[in-house]
């Protein structure tokens, strides 16, 4: 399957932005192709450490998409968050960055799609189960069983702000806690 | 947890974010920056005071071109830090142009110092108040440096250290440009050398502090 150009993601993303969830599923499922490629490659040696990688990214992506300015081309946002991850990954292993194939540039090893996904290590599914019962219960009824958050919110007798508030810090907690494990 | 199911985790329920969230997002930063520099001012007003001889300074060109080495200084510092607030994103200006009126106030010291009788030239540099100068400078731009930081939290700069240099030195023009409410010093030879150290000791402890809060 040829790779989307940049207009074609930069168009779903967009979507995304707007609320789309079908779209933005399909953003980021063709999104992970390419991020999965580019971490292939720069981490050659430590093939295992990849998809861990491609799932962490797409959470930084998730978190941080109200950083794209949707007036200039996306991949170099994206490109930017991902090459951020690889760098941050490298920083807490203590290990300088790897030799790169020879000559290759981190632009190189940038711009072709693997769609071939591995077990990713990172076990976020349990990483999940160890939030506070509330926020838990919250996060798996939107997020999960797609209820939306209007409902789940008269359901627990707060507002919907509250709902999405929780939500988002479930999500941060998860992105800091996969940096700094404790 | 599959990348798969982890996909449909992140796009079930999504939240837009549209163009009032955006507009809200620039008023917060707003808010923030100005907050830092309201309070910089109230504390060079009501704990250094005034300088005593405002009044007759102002009529002074002197003190034109201070302020306006200290308010250019803050202009071209300012964008490069938006810039480096979102991933991918090139620095409108190229870096070095930051340092253009430093440049230019460091030529019209060269200019005053040769032109003074050599025995001046000391008293031209070093002024009434070297030593406190580039201290006040960076107590005045802490207030800055925070409202900076708390705005690059809440984005996602690429490089973290160069981020907080960037804020820290933006914080450290802001800083100088409150000063002058207080400070006595006209001569460029002093403003080349002590204004400069004040607005580079806050760069430099952005950097530091950047590589350990700016982290996402």
């Amino acid at each position: 399957m040829a790779p989307l150009t940049d207009a074609d993601l930069r168009g779903q993303f967009v979507a995304s932005l707007e609320g789309d969830a079908a779209t933005y599923r399909a953003f980021l499922t063709g999104v992970s192709g390419h991020l999965r490629a580019y971490f292939r490659r720069r981490l050659s040696y430590a093939p295992q450490d990849v998809e861990d990688l491609v799932q962490e990214t797409l959470l930084a992506i998730h978190l941080h998409r109200h950083t794209y300015d949707t007036d200039k081309p996306l991949l170099p946002w994206v490109h930017g968050v991902a090459r951020y991850k690889l760098l941050d990954h490298f920083r807490r292993r203590g290990a300088a960055a790897p030799s790169r194939p020879t000559g290759e540039t981190d632009e190189a090893a940038w711009g072709s799609t693997d769609n071939a996904a591995d077990e990713a290590r990172l076990d976020i599914a349990r990483l999940l189960a160890a939030l506070p019962q509330r926020q838990r219960f919250v996060l798996e009824q939107v997020k999960v069983a797609g209820v939306p958050a209007a409902d789940v919110a008269s359901r627990l007798g707060v507002t919907e702000s509250a709902i999405k508030v929780s939500i988002h810090r479930s999500l941060k907690w998860l992105a800091r806690w996969i940096r700094e494990p404790t | 947890m599959k990348t798969d199911a982890w996909i449909s985790l992140l796009a079930t329920g999504v939240e837009p974010i549209g163009a009032a969230d955006r507009v809200r997002a620039r008023r917060r930063d707003a808010l923030v920056l100005s907050a830092g520099v309201l309070v910089s001012v109230v504390f060079c007003l009501g704990v250094l005071h005034p300088n005593r001889s405002f009044a007759i300074l102002v009529r002074l060109p002197e003190f034109w071109l201070r302020e306006t080495f200290c308010a250019l200084t803050l202009a071209l510092a300012t964008p490069p830090v938006f810039a480096l607030a979102r991933p991918g994103a090139r620095p409108p200006l190229h870096p070095a142009l930051i340092g253009l009126p430093i440049l230019v106030m460091a030529g019209v010291a060269g200019v005053w110092l040769i032109n003074a009788p050599p025995s001046l030239r000391y008293g031209l540099i070093v002024g009434h108040t070297a030593a406190v100068c580039p201290l006040l400078i960076s107590l005045l731009a802490l207030p800055s440096g925070a409202a900076y930081f708390r705005v690059l939290r809440a984005w996602a700069p690429t490089r973290p250290a160069t981020a907080g240099a960037s804020a820290g030195f933006a914080a450290g023009a802001t800083g100088a440009l409150v000063y002058t409410l207080h400070c006595p010093e006209l001569a460029p030879p002093f403003l080349a050398s002590w204004y400069v150290v004040g607005m580079t000791i806050p760069a430099v402890l952005g950097a530091i502090l950047g590589s350990r809060l700016l982290r996402w």
